[in-house]
């Protein structure tokens, strides 16, 4: 019998498997910290009833003060639920009393041993407040005695129900996102601005990329400078384009009725269907030079012997254009369009810092900030962001099923 | 059929000098201030006449300095291609006369110089078109480019009563002397940008070192060694692009206000860096793929462990690779503005965008806002146009993202 090959993973096999994932972990273990992990979150937010408030955990809080002057003293506590609404279960106080004090007699809830204090409140209301005082004596300097009770700060426990961590869930979140008649028109807008926003960019980056494929002096130049709006820092370029078309002393509008084009000035951030517009061309203006890159680098790879070919079969330049080039150019053209089209939909700062989501530029992602920061509560913004993974999800499965075998991407 | 030059020339003309008229109006508008508006109806006219003139006399040059003479004097008149306000010095209305003649007439006959008077075949109209295109796509591209930056730019300089007056006028009173960089001196004084800057600095500079320590060796992996899930690592880099960062920073945001990292330098630095990771590993294990193996293997013959072949061999060659991610993901850092926004209260701890948004209210002038924006973007413009061939390179180098 012939010697068979032998089957199975070698070790050599299994010790560059173990390296490999070992190179990886950094990676995997800190985008599952801060990608998978928050993903998570938010299908869980997302079906609580979560607002801004919540955020600060409920808690007993106690503070401890020295009353009364002379020998007539006493020790306050102070003790309050943070909370005027969720109640705290088996809320207790512990102090160690300095050796200076000597307590007088000590009442119901707390007992004395030795030089240990303990209260037991039991459970409270949502806002409880009391105030315990105990008469006692100082021996020595007062001075001092205060600031070894100052040393010894009470220490109190109690378990909240934190609304994050419990099992409470509502579906009232969505049934609120769902319901408004805002959703509707705040999908249409983010429709709108995506695909014209990619379209447009798609057209412009090809246009600026016919423009530049030729060699010439100062061609480098001109390829550095129509990158401008992309390299530069969103904040920067949206509030120079505010400032440029305010309507009182914006340099836009000025030039506009100059011209004779508009009677009066045009508020083109603020009205209801320009501001859509107005932030679609800024997308556009923004992420052109990004589809303008990438075309230009698949023009320079296209083979010229194809267009001696068609010089030769006499074709002209527009029918070169037509039938050699942009069939070229479809592949990278579509996984452009899914690409950007991800992410114009993903798109948040741009709208954000040019009209703040309002005068109908309200799209999903503003629309998460809206629910959680603004309307303060945080479920139905995440309830929101669950509605945008969805559709993310559709868009990769479209992205992976159509496109990525095209350019390897 | 326009295939004649009879026909097509005068359209072509009439056209250009209609687009010719508006830019230099516009320009003069910009930079002076005043008023300066192109004529349509006369640009049209006077376009076609001259387009008709000069492929009459295709190549000869005294035509073409009768032309651009005929043009100026026009423009000096009622009927010219340009309108001019009272307020126009008679020197600037020459000078702008004067440059729109020379602009045409040189411009026109380049545009014009394949067409003949009679029929002109396909190759020769539509290259004439294509030219035309051409010009127009330089124009309009620079100047969409230009104005926001422009505007960015000199508004800074102005002063408030100044910009209210009249918000076209962009002209600089030299007579200020350092009076012009008010702005920016009180910015640094009194608003604590240098601060800003140095944090943004800082913040970036160390989200560049931690994204490359990440990514580096995880991209080798990716790359080079075989193991099961390799390929299903690859696509799901691919699909965290793909997250939306809103959806991420709602929980980011809880986490941080719980555990006390919000309006913290460290809480940014360490979200910063995930979020360039997934690119910065795309794009270096496509150039990785790209070396020879052969290298990599004959180190290994000779005795190197694996680490120390990343560390002797792929690392020294892959040196323009890991400029091109270091300048991406120093930009994206440089100009990341939400996570900054949401995270970050206490103006002391503020990044550079972050104190930008801040200089956004009613209190605060204008050009205070404006000379923020110059002061985040001139660094990373300037770092840009230096290593501008690596940030081209990386840009297509896989990393779409935006």
């Amino acid at each position: 019998m012939a010697p068979e090959p032998p089957k199975g993973t070698g070790p050599l096999q299994k010790r560059e498997a173990r390296l490999a994932w070992g190179l990886l972990f950094p990676t995997l273990f800190s985008v599952a910290l801060v990608v998978i992990l928050p993903l998570l979150a938010i299908f869980w937010i997302s079906v609580k009833p979560v607002g801004l408030a919540d955020l600060r955990a409920t808690a007993p809080i106690v503070r401890e003060t020295l009353r009364g002057r002379g020998q007539d003293l006493q020790i306050e506590y102070r003790l309050r639920n943070s909370s005027q609404t969720d109640p705290i279960k088996g809320v207790t106080l512990t102090d160690v009393i300095p050796p200076q004090f000597t307590l007088g007699p000590v009442a119901q809830p707390c007992v004395l041993t030795g030089r240990k204090l303990a209260c037991d409140f039991g459970d409270i209301e949502g806002g409880f407040r009391t105030r315990l005082r105990i008469p006692v004596t100082i021996s020595g300097d007062p001075a001092i005695a205060e600031d070894a009770m100052a040393q010894s700060p009470p220490t109190i426990t109690g378990t909240a129900d934190n609304i994050l961590t419990n099992f409470s869930f509502t579906f009232e979140n969505f049934a609120r996102v769902f319901d408004s008649s805002e959703f509707y028109s705040v999908l249409g807008v983010t429709i709108f601005y995506s695909v014209f926003g990619t379209i447009g960019a798609l057209v412009m980056g090809l246009f600026a990329a016919m423009l530049l494929n030729k060699s010439f002096r100062g061609q480098g130049i001109l390829r550095g400078l129509y990158l401008f709006p992309y390299v530069a820092p969103v904040i920067a370029v949206a509030f120079t384009w505010v400032t440029l078309f305010d309507p009182f002393s914006g340099s836009a509008n000025a030039l506009l009725i100059q011209m004779g084009v508009s009677a009066g000035p045009i508020n083109f951030f603020g009205e209801r269907p320009l501001a859509l517009i107005m932030v679609t061309v800024f997308e556009i203006w923004r992420y052109f030079p990004l589809s303008f890159l990438f075309i230009l680098a698949r023009m320079q790879s296209i083979d010229t012997d194809m267009y001696e070919a068609a010089d030769m079969d006499g074709a002209s330049p527009f029918q070169k254009f037509w039938y050699l080039s942009l069939p070229q150019l479809l592949g990278i053209l579509s996984v452009l369009f899914l690409l950007r089209f991800i992410w114009t939909f993903n798109k948040f700062d741009d709208i954000f810092l040019l009209t703040g989501g309002n005068a109908g530029t309200r799209t999903l992602t503003v629309n998460v900030y809206e629910q959680a920061f603004a309307v303060s509560n945080i479920g139905a913004g995440a309830a929101v962001a669950v509605v945008i993974f969805f559709c993310l999800l559709l868009f990769s499965f479209l992205f992976f099923r159509f496109i990525s075998r095209e350019e390897g991407l | 059929m326009p295939r004649h030059g009879y026909i097509a020339a005068p359209i072509l003309g009439a056209l250009w000098l209609l687009i010719v008229a508006t830019t230099i109006a516009v320009a003069m508008s910009f930079a002076t201030g005043q008023a300066f508006r192109p004529a349509v109806g006369f640009s049209l006219v006077w376009g076609a006449a001259l387009g008709l003139a000069l492929v009459f006399w295709q190549g000869s040059k005294s035509a073409a300095a009768l032309a651009a003479l005929a043009l100026f004097g026009s423009a000096l008149t009622p009927v010219g291609p340009m309108i001019f306000g009272p307020d126009v010095a008679g020197a600037t209305w020459a000078f702008s006369a004067a440059a729109l003649a020379v602009v045409l007439v040189v411009s026109l006959r380049q545009i014009l110089a394949g067409l003949r008077f009679g029929a002109v075949n396909r190759h020769e109209f539509e290259e004439a078109a294509i030219r035309f295109l051409t010009g127009f796509g330089y124009i309009f591209f620079t100047a969409i480019v230009l104005i926001p930056f422009y505007v960015m730019v000199m508004t800074s300089l102005k002063s408030q009563q100044a910009l209210l007056q009249n918000p076209l006028d962009f002209g600089l009173d030299l007579s200020r002397g350092w009076g012009l960089l008010r702005s920016y001196y009180e910015l640094f004084a009194d608003f604590n940008f240098g601060r800003y800057l140095w944090t943004s600095f800082f913040v970036s500079v160390l989200t560049v070192i931690i994204t490359l320590l990440f990514s580096i060796p995880g991209a080798y992996a990716v790359a080079r060694l075989r193991f099961r899930g390799r390929a299903a690592i690859g696509r799901s880099i691919l699909l965290i692009y793909m997250v939306p960062m809103i959806v991420l920073a709602l929980p980011i945001y809880i986490a941080f206000s719980m555990t006390g990292l919000r309006n913290s330098i460290t809480g940014l630095v360490m979200i910063y860096p995930v979020t360039t990771i997934p690119v910065a590993l795309y794009m270096l294990q496509g150039y990785f793929r790209g070396l020879p193996a052969e290298v990599e293997e004959a180190g290994l013959m000779d005795g190197l462990s694996r680490l120390a072949v990343i560390w002797k061999i792929t690392l020294p060659l892959s040196l323009p690779a890991l400029a091109s991610v270091s300048l991406y993901v120093f930009m994206i850092a440089w100009n990341e503005f939400l996570l900054a926004f949401m995270l970050l209260d206490d103006p002391s701890k503020f990044t550079l965008t972050r104190g930008i948004a801040s200089l956004n209210s009613s209190e605060i002038p204008r050009q205070h806002l404006m000379a923020g924006a110059v002061i985040a973007t001139v660094p990373i413009m300037a770092l840009f146009l230096g290593l501008e061939r690596f940030m081209t390179k990386g840009l297509t180098a896989g990393s779409v993202k935006g």
